[in-house]
């Protein structure tokens, strides 16, 4: 095989993963990728607060009571985006908004939240990446609904707009509110 | 009917530009002077059409004309009038018109600059940019029109992204495009030598200037986006490996590996068809770069629209220019391999490290941007690699780039001596233990983690000093006059830089001090011999927005050091928040202040206060970088005829197909 080819093929492939993209990209939405947690309990874990790593807090405590998971992250550009509709429409939801830190040096995650403000209830640290592993996420931000039984019963990958809190969000929330009554 | 105008301009450099690529190309493959004299004049006339479509739309930002979807999706009636200029390239369309100005600006200085090149080599050279120039046109009239109608006319526009609002946005994207774009002219002189298969060695002696230049442009292009994200974006970083980023940065890499390839080919003819590879390939990473940022496959999860259709429309164009240019390269290619051989001791050794380094690293990075979609490829998920990834596999590919640098100048060409070399350089190891002296003193004592600031000062003392005993050998060894050329001083401006760009890294980031604090009015925060006091926040108005301004007077003992203002701010059209922080800038250190949010009744904020000693380096680096290309590319003996014929290595190398070639 002639090595001068070889730039070529490697383009090719190059060229067959954007190509790729396209067509996902194009037949998926990408902020709404099928979790195959949906309907299924959401994993077990428990992690360290992030303001006291001392604590913990996992699906034990959590249990009871709907609440809205937040895996977000000082290094992600988006999350950024996201977090002043958070500040702003964080309370409208009426449940727990749990944060949940990924792979973040505390301090760094600290020093984000002093500055953009700490819309959470609780903020969970996972620093190793573990417990998103099992949670399935796939990047920062990404959103998890789960019901008072620990079932995952929504999830939205990027950042959360007002919109997608007034057509996706409040309608479920509300049904799990009602449902529990 | 002004905004109609603009398309009419548009449509007819399309038009142009097709027949500046097809007609002298066609002329020089047949040797039809008729043909290729159409070149120069298609170049001239294409320019000033999308110069009158760039004017066209520039013009309507400043009158305000919210008919046209562009002017009213990124500008409003209370925008400053200085950002309605810039605002023409806030967002898609504009970006692009910019980016086919751009192009234009370097296609004219091609035509106008090479008189003295053979004419049918020109002709391709120029026939090249054509296609390319096509290629943009067309896909800005089929998808992304910026002289689009919005009827009936909105009342006022929407707001340019606030955090475009900047003067450092002003700057860093003509400053980036010169950059992307110029690594053209080297793409057009290579596959135009690829196409004519007159591959001697002057090419890329009239290559090597514009390369230097379209380099030197990136580089500042990044240090301003560098620069911009540290005051702008947020909380002090300065680099973000974002995939926006990175698609600046690959070309940058594979651009640096370009510029030690071709002082290869230039001066040795070693390296020939490596070097013609970089070429396509550093101008292949400008337009995947594109159309990384522009389609909307990797960004899409981070709040830009996805377009299937101008993701599609580039990927098509990509694979034509650079499908198109890679099975070139390998069907012509192997005609002009050869050159001189060298020793394993040699000046090119060590540029072959230095492309292998660099042009891996290119890879490294390529290979983490696009990771999320292999991802999904196999069905794994879309999986992100973060700065962990990229700052490890970084570091670790430079770390012989920074060991090996200083060797490079005192290490001939052909067969040199690394014992003699090394002989040179020793005064500089001998300065190495006074680096953790140094170090410490900069940690104030503090040795606790003193490892990286120690590795940090000692790096660049070693490339630094390096470069210094370099310059003094020559002052030492060579006459009057043959000491420093432009070339020989714009490498050592270069490599100078790199030294302190290292400094800068590599301290900041081992020395930093960032505090968070809740501070009420009249309390204050220090750090090491500087106090921070805040004096309250009040409320401020700006032209479109409103702010809430904090005071802190920064004092060492009783002397106020600075006063500094950050605020909080609130754009009137969209209400998004928007931190801007305040600097107090030195060489030595910035002072770094920023507002987070309001804590309790008693007029208290949470404060974030830091102090980065030589955070600065890193731009007076990148800065000393831009200048050694510019310099570099400023010697005269690049613009020199070739003496004689220029020497071919095989008979091969001179089969001119063209007629006119012939009378250089």
């Amino acid at each position: 095989m002639n090595a001068r080819l070889l730039p070529l093929a490697g383009f090719l492939l190059v060229l067959a993963l954007l190509g790729f993209g396209i067509w996902w990209s194009g037949t998926h939405d990408l902020r709404e990728v099928p979790s195959p947690l949906i309907g299924k309990p959401a994993p077990t874990f428990s992690l360290p607060l992030l303001d006291d790593p001392s604590k913990s807090l996992g699906s034990k405590e959590l249990a009871g009571k709907p609440y809205l998971l937040n895996v977000f992250a000082s290094w992600c550009v988006a999350c950024r985006d996201e977090h002043p509709i958070l500040m702003r429409e964080g309370k409208r939801l009426g449940i727990r908004l749990v944060g949940f830190n990924y792979k973040d040096p505390a301090d760094d995650a600290r020093r984000w939240l002093a500055q953009y403000g700490d819309p959470y209830d609780d903020i969970v640290a996972d620093l190793p990446g573990d417990v998103a592993i099992d949670f399935g996420v796939t990047g920062a931000p990404e959103t998890f609904l789960v019901d008072a039984d620990g079932i995952v019963r929504y999830k939205y990958i990027s950042p959360i707009t007002p919109q997608v809190i007034a057509t996706e969000l409040l309608p479920r929330i509300a049904k799990l509110q009602q449902g529990a009554k | 009917m002004i905004p109609e105008l603009g398309q009419f301009a548009l449509i007819l450099a399309l038009l142009l530009s097709a027949v500046q690529c097809v007609l002298p190309i066609l002329g020089a493959h047949l040797g039809n002077r008729a043909l290729i004299a159409v070149a120069r004049p298609a170049v001239a006339g294409q320019a000033v059409f999308v110069g009158l479509a760039f004017a066209i739309l520039t013009f309507a930002f400043v009158t305000q004309d919210f008919s046209v979807a562009y002017v009213a999706q990124n500008s409003n009636s209370v925008l400053p009038w200085y950002y309605r200029f810039t605002a023409v390239w806030g967002a898609h369309e504009g970006s692009m018109l910019l980016w086919v100005l751009v192009l234009n600006l370097w296609t004219v200085a091609v035509a106008a600059f090479s008189r003295r090149l053979p004419d049918d080599f020109i002709a391709r050279v120029l026939g090249v940019l054509g296609f390319i120039s096509f290629g943009f046109l067309l896909f800005m009239v089929l998808t992304s029109n910026p002289f689009l109608r919005e009827l009936p006319m909105p009342a006022d526009g929407n707001d340019l992204n606030p955090v475009l609002q900047d003067p450092g946005m002003i700057v860093h994207p003509p400053m980036l495009y010169m950059g992307f774009v110029g690594f053209s002219v080297a793409f057009a002189f290579a596959i135009a030598a690829l196409l004519g298969g007159n591959l001697d060695v002057a090419w890329v002696r009239w290559a090597r200037p514009w390369t230097n230049v379209a380099w030197s442009f990136l580089t500042l292009g990044i240090a301003l986006g560098s620069w911009w994200a540290y005051y702008e974006l947020g909380w002090g970083g300065w680099w973000f490996w974002d995939p926006v980023e990175n698609s600046s940065f690959m070309p940058w890499l594979v651009g640096t590996a370009l510029i030690h390839s071709q002082a290869v080919t230039e001066k040795r003819g070693s390296f020939r068809a490596w070097t013609l590879l970089l070429a396509i390939f550093a101008f292949s990473l400008s337009l995947l770069g594109t159309f990384l940022v522009r389609s909307g496959v990797l960004t899409s999860v981070h709040s830009f629209a996805a377009d299937p259709k101008r993701g599609l429309f580039i990927l098509s164009f990509l694979a034509i220019v650079i499908g198109g240019s890679l099975l070139l390269y390998a069907l012509r290619a192997p005609k002009v391999a050869g050159g001189e051989p060298f020793a394993a001791a040699s000046r090119e050794t060590l540029l072959l490290v230095n492309n292998l380094m660099f042009t891996v690293a290119a890879a490294m990075v390529l290979l983490g941007t696009l990771f999320p979609m292999i991802g999904d490829a196999f069905d794994l998920g879309r999986i992100s690699v973060g700065p962990p990834y990229f700052g490890f596999m970084f570091v670790l590919l430079m770390l012989p780039v920074v060991l090996l640098l200083p060797f490079g100048p005192f290490v001939k060409w052909r067969s040199g001596d690394f014992k003699a070399a090394f002989r040179h350089l020793r005064p500089a190891l001998y300065v190495l233990p006074f680096a953790l002296l140094l170090a410490a003193w900069l940690r104030g004592g503090d040795l606790s983690a003193w490892g990286r600031a120690y590795w940090g000062v000692a790096a660049s003392l070693w490339v630094g000093l390096g470069i210094v005993l370099y310059a003094l050998h020559r002052w030492r060894t060579l006459p009057r006059g043959r000491r420093y050329t432009p070339e020989m001083l714009g490498m050592i401006c270069a490599h100078f830089g790199v030294a302190l760009f290292l400094a800068g890294v590599l301290v900041v980031e081992a020395t930093s001090v960032e505090k968070d604090v809740r501070l009420a009015p009249n309390q204050s925060v220090t750090i090491g011999t500087l106090a921070f006091r805040f004096d309250g926040v009040k409320e401020a108005q700006g032209p479109n927005f409103r702010a809430q301004q904090g005071t802190v007077s920064v004092l060492e003992g009783d002397r106020v050091v600075a006063t500094l203002q950050p605020q909080k701010r609130v754009y009137a059209r969209n209400q998004q928040p928007q931190t801007e922080s305040a600097i107090d800038p030195g060489l030595f250190r910035d002072i770094y202040v920023a507002l987070g949010e309001p804590v309790g009744d008693d007029g208290a904020w949470a404060v974030r206060v830091y102090v980065k000693p030589f955070v600065r380096w890193i731009w007076l680096g990148a800065l000393f970088m831009m200048f050694g290309g510019l310099l570099a590319a400023a010697d005269r003996r690049f613009r020199r005829l070739p003496e004689g014929a220029p020497a071919p290595a095989d008979a091969n190398t001179t089969t001119a197909t063209g007629v006119a070639g012939a009378t250089a």
